[in-house]
Parts: structure tokens; sequence; C-alpha cells
């Protein structure tokens, strides 16, 4: 029942911002309203099975979600700019070291690797290839390898990222 | 030229630099995972600039104008920077993933720990 809800709402929602701007009443038209209702409700009924298929309801949390909200565009936003200044320096000089590294995420939950994976493949000048499924090590291509890093068996996550420390923040989230 | 026109250049700006950037880095980058850095870190961040500048124009507008079709295009606009953010983390990890169970190796690497964890 949760599950037909939670998808049901999700779905009127992304109707809603679809079809912004069509009428009177708010933003919208009564005709859109009536049939995001229902579509509302046959999405729900043919995706909630695939859609909470973890079943776990932790995301709902108001907190969860106001920090999500925050994560994307601050802490996330500012290691994204710092990678692309990184990426465009290497692309201009050539300057690389580059290696696939282990990397300890210290994260047990399936969305919290999604969004750690997601975001090392976004910032500093490294691309998630693998995971370890048993350990929950994510395996990074990391263009420019510290010296000295090449020996280490595992490296820390916040290691990764100079700046912010993503991973403290996606393990609030998520975790 | 208004204030919301120089934001806007700025943005363009910014976004086709770093699109460029993306372009060169997958020319002279030598094998695929290198080059993959290229093209997601450095297309995302040029395609939210560029998209950006489609939004604050597309506000700008909706506010003096008041016509409800361009908050409908800011909309959209941000809601296709929400997906190409996340595919294309996704597929990059989805290609990377793929070339290496395909056996294509990093080749010039320092270190592979991934062909040691034989996975």
């Amino acid at each position: 029942m949760i599950a037909f809800i939670v998808t049901a709402c999700a779905a009127f929602l992304m109707y809603l911002i679809l079809t912004a701007g069509s009428g009177t009443i708010g933003f919208w038209s009564l005709s859109e309203l009536v049939m995001g209702t229902l579509l509302a409700l046959l999405t729900g009924l043919v995706a909630r099975k695939s859609l909470c298929r973890s079943e776990s309801y932790r995301l709902l949390s108001p907190v969860r979600l106001l920090l999500l909200l925050v994560y994307v565009p601050v802490p996330f936003f500012i290691e994204l700019t710092k990678a692309n200044l990184d990426v465009a320096y290497r692309v201009i000089t050539m300057n690389i070291r580059p290696g696939i590294v282990r990397v300890h995420s210290g994260l047990k939950t399936d969305f919290g690797i999604f969004m750690l994976a997601n975001s090392i493949t976004l910032t500093p000048g490294t691309l998630s290839v693998g995971i370890d499924e048993e350990t929950n090590d994510l395996f990074i291509h990391n263009i420019n390898v510290g010296v000295g890093d090449e020996k280490k068996k595992i490296i820390e996550s916040t290691e990764l990222f100079s700046l912010v420390n993503l991973p403290a923040w996606i393990r609030r989230i998520a975790e | 030229m208004t204030v919301i026109e120089i934001i806007v250049y700025i943005c363009l700006a910014i976004g086709v630099v770093f699109n460029t950037l993306g372009v060169i880095g997958l020319l002279r980058f030598p094998d695929l995972y290198t080059r993959m850095h290229a093209t997601t870190k450095a297309t995302t961040f040029g395609s939210i600039f560029t998209s950006l500048a489609v939004i604050v124009y597309a506000l700008y507008l909706f506010l003096t104008v008041n016509d409800s079709q361009y908050l409908t295009l800011a909309i959209h606009a941000f809601l296709a920077v929400a997906c190409l953010v996340f595919t294309n983390a996704v597929s990059a990890h989805a290609i990377a993933r793929a070339a290496h169970r395909s056996g294509i190796m990093p080749s010039p690497a320092v270190v592979d720990r991934l062909a040691e964890a034989k996975l």
C-alpha cells in the first residue's frame, strides 16, 4: 500500500512539473489535473513493485529529502566545479598518471553506493569502474594517482575529495 | 545590453568553453578511461551552464512578459539538466565497466586493482 502511494505521488508530482503553465488553477488547467490524477493512479498500480523494490522508506523522511536538495547545488556543485578546472588543466597540459585503485566506501545501502559512485564519476579526476559487491568497495579510475597511492591496498573514500567531505554527506542522506 | 543578457552570455561562454575542452580531451587523451574523464565531466559542466543560460533567460521573460510558456520552457530545461547529470554518470560507469570486462585494460596505468581483484 505504501509503495502504491509513494509511486502515485511521485508520478503526480512529475506530471505537475511537466505541465506547469497550462492553465489558471495555480499554474495548471483543470483537464491536466484530472488527467494527471488518473495517470498517477495507473502508474502507481503498474510500477509500484519495480519502483519501490528495496522496501526501505528511509528516504521519505523530510530531513533526508531536504539534505538531498541542499547536497546537489552546494557541496556537490563545488566539487563539480573543481573537477572541471582540474580536467581542463589536464586536457591542456597532458600531465596525467592514470590507474585503477580500490576505494573503501564504508556505505551499506544500495542507494548510498549509487550516490557515491555517481558523485565520484562527476568529481575530481575519478571515474567509478567496478564494485566489489561483497565488501561494497568501489574500483575507481583515477586520472592522477597520488605518488605512493599505487602501493596502498585500499584508499579511504574521503581522500578523493579535497574541499568538501562528500561521503559524510551521503552517509547522512542515505543511511 | 541589460544585466540579464550579460549573465546569459557569461553562462553560454562558460558552457561552450568546457564543452570544447571535453572535445579536445576526447582527441588528446591516450586510452578509453582517460577519455571518459573528458567526456563525462567537461560535457556535464558545459551543458549545465548552457541550460542555465536558457533557464535564466526564460525566467526573465516569464517575469517581464508574464506569458506562462516561458515558465514551461524554464522547467523543462531544468529537468533536462537533472536527467543529463544522472544519465551521464550512470552511462559512464556502464561503458567503463563493460570495457574493463571485455578486456580493454587502461594502457598507461601505474596500478590496476580491478584486474588484480578478478571480479
